[in-house]
């Protein structure tokens, strides 16, 4: 049989039983479109949470006060505090080579009120390099000044939440405002930043370390962020840091230093898991799209065994009714997979649409593997029955016996 | 005798085809010895489940023997394997169904163009010969008209055009009247009569007596023996 013929033979076969093309397309379109669209939710999930420990910054490191138990005990146990983390710690800490920027850090929530407009805010105690050490991107006004770490001043930078909550859509930039019970001046409005770090800062309200300290009325820090110059020196830079401050700490080392590399690490079993789910989500898809690709299939072509009963009965060998039926199958799974990437495409456009913080991509093995889970169940159970028809004797495919 | 049989365009030996029913077996054809010639006109009588339609079958490779021997045009088919039965019945070959048996989407031309089609003759030489066929059965002015557009009588010359239009030695027709009124059945037949005058060898199954008179030689079969084969 010539190509052209056999072409324009299948062609016809499809656009006559249109419904039952119709159906077996979008049997396999719909198995298409899950794969594309459940990889990208699962895919979505682990990029957003990848995303979420990223914004840690990979040239950020923490001490935190406290010695993570690694010997007896359950893990993740704090031992109480020998010594408290202080100015003191920070300045030592300037001094190290390699660093960027230090940033002490210590945290509380407070009350905070403008006229008659009263609400709890997240207090925050720093210094001018948290714009470096965190980040930060300012709306308007200005940030910290650099001060003396060991000196107050009655200034505060606050983030769009709190602005829009006590001045509405007035500049909020040389106001007054009580913080407890000290009156601070705005200098400084926050963009807006979401949280990282499990911290909101919209929410927040930033003062100069000692300001915070005397609000609180405690000299201990919450946190020291410290910025390398250089990523590659993470590590050196970390030795040093435990080595100063176990110095400053007469020889103990009270303290706990992250990096983002450690809590990524910490979290790699999760995303071994989360990978593993993203996995399993498109491996059921596709056993789904295989089976109903399959049941629609082997009815189409067992209804078109009187069919090929004739194709034999008037000289068509047994490998050339395959070769109509897999060409039909091909051209079924290919329209298929196209139509179902496109309305795959279409949902995790509308899902990325509804939810734009929400980082939905279909990676390409998906669509690799859900085409070639649609050519393949297609061919497949398309051939299986036509082939049991073939090896028929022509009279009985051609009776149905 | 056995200088004609040697002639013969068919010849059937002891050929028996037995089906597997249940437990049991069923007898279609028994021992039958049959020998045609090239250019005869037979009908195949019967009553139903005499085996007529199995030997037709038979002899048009449609079916296989359990035992015996069929030679056609000198060639034992008992070696041929599925490709070379199909290249028989492709080019030698030409079938009639009671049912017509003709695909719903094609034309009633690319109806009687498929076997052509499938044996990958060009597009060009196909046009000239279905042509010629469709004008052989009267319907030249039906070529693009699909199945459901025709009557039954019409359907039916179509699928006699498929069934000449690659010039077969041998026309078997099975019922071929059977799903018609009496006015197209003799229409059919009278149209398959010509065909047979123009030298095709015609084998009829039929269960109509006045339609198996009308052939010259007469083989009426009984569960599945030959009780009669009278040339009138």
């Amino acid at each position: 049989m010539l190509a052209k013929d056999l072409m324009t033979f299948t062609w016809r076969a499809l656009t006559t039983s249109r419904l039952r093309s119709v159906l077996v397309v979008g049997a396999a379109a719909i198995g298409v479109a899950a794969v594309v669209i459940l990889t990208a939710l699962g895919e979505g999930a682990r990029q957003y949470i990848l995303g979420e420990f990223s914004s840690l910054g990979s040239e950020l490191l923490i001490v935190l006060p406290g010695k993570t138990e690694k010997g007896g005990g359950p893990p993740g146990m704090i031992f109480e505090t020998e010594r408290d983390l202080t100015i003191e710690d920070t300045v030592a800490l300037h001094r190290l080579p390699h660093i960027k920027a230090v940033s002490p850090l210590s945290v509380g929530a407070i009350d905070m009120s403008f006229g008659a407009h009263s609400r709890a805010a997240m207090l925050l105690g720093s210094d001018a390099s948290l714009l470096e050490t965190r980040n930060l991107k300012m709306g308007r006004g200005s940030f910290l000044p650099s001060l003396d770490l060991n000196k107050a001043k009655p200034v505060v930078v606050i983030g769009t939440t709190l602005a829009h909550d006590l001045f509405g859509n007035a500049s909020p930039i040389g106001q007054w405002v009580r913080l407890g019970d000290r009156r601070f001046r705005v200098i400084g409005e926050l963009a807006e930043q979401g949280t990282s770090l499990g911290q909101n800062l919209d929410e927040a309200a930033i003062v100069p370390v000692a300001s915070a300290q005397a609000l609180f009325n405690n000299p201990a820090l919450f946190r020291i962020l410290i910025k390398v110059d250089n990523r590659s020196r993470l590590h050196k830079v970390e030795a040093s840091v435990r080595r100063v401050l176990t110095q400053l700490h007469q020889g103990i080392e009270d303290f706990t230093l992250i990096t983002q590399d450690a809590v990524l690490s910490t979290f790699d079993q999760i995303f071994k898991v989360l990978t593993l789910s993203v996995g399993g989500i498109a491996a059921i898809s596709l056993l789904v799209a295989g089976i109903i690709i399959m049941n629609v299939m082997l009815v189409s072509v067992s209804q078109r065994r009187e069919e090929i009963g004739l194709l034999m009965a008037i000289g068509a060998p047994p490998a050339l009714i395959l070769r109509l039926f897999l060409l039909e199958s091909l051209l079924i799974g290919v329209f298929g997979a196209i139509v179902g990437s496109l309305v795959g495409r279409f949902g995790v456009w509308v899902i990325a649409k509804i939810y734009p913080s929400f980082p939905v991509a279909t990676p390409l093995w998906a669509y690799l593997a859900a085409a070639s889970t649609a050519l393949g169940a297609g061919m497949l159970f398309g051939w299986l029955p036509a082939r049991r028809a073939a090896q028929l004797d022509p009279v009985r495919a051609l009776t149905g016996r | 005798m056995t200088e004609g049989a040697r002639e013969a365009m068919i010849q059937l030996e002891k050929l028996s085809r037995i089906y597997p029913v249940g437990d049991t077996e069923v007898h279609a054809l028994e021992n039958i010895t049959l020998a045609i010639s090239a250019g005869e006109y037979i009908s195949l009588m019967g009553p139903s489940g005499s085996g007529k339609s199995t030997l037709l079958n038979m002899l048009g490779l449609l079916d296989r023997p359990t035992q015996g021997i069929y030679r056609l045009e000198g060639r034992d088919t008992q070696g041929l394997d599925e490709l070379e039965r199909a290249r028989l019945r492709r080019e030698r070959i030409g079938f009639v169904f009671q049912a017509f048996h003709l695909l719903p989407r094609l034309t009633a031309f690319e109806n009687a163009a498929l076997p052509m089609m499938l044996a990958g003759t060009p597009a060009g030489k196909r046009r000239a010969l279905v042509t010629e066929a469709l004008a052989a059965v009267g319907l030249s002015d039906r070529a693009h008209h699909l199945p459901n557009q025709l009557s039954g009588g019409q359907r039916q010359r179509v699928a006699i055009a498929r069934a000449i239009v690659m010039r077969p030695a041998l026309l078997l027709a099975d019922e071929p009247t059977g799903n018609l009124d009496s006015r197209s059945g003799s229409e059919v037949i009278q149209l398959l009569e010509t065909l047979n005058q123009s030298g095709i060898t015609l084998i009829i199954v039929t269960h109509d007596p006045d339609i198996g008179s009308r052939a010259q030689r007469r083989i009426v079969l009984h569960d599945g023996r030959i009780v009669e084969d009278r040339v009138a």
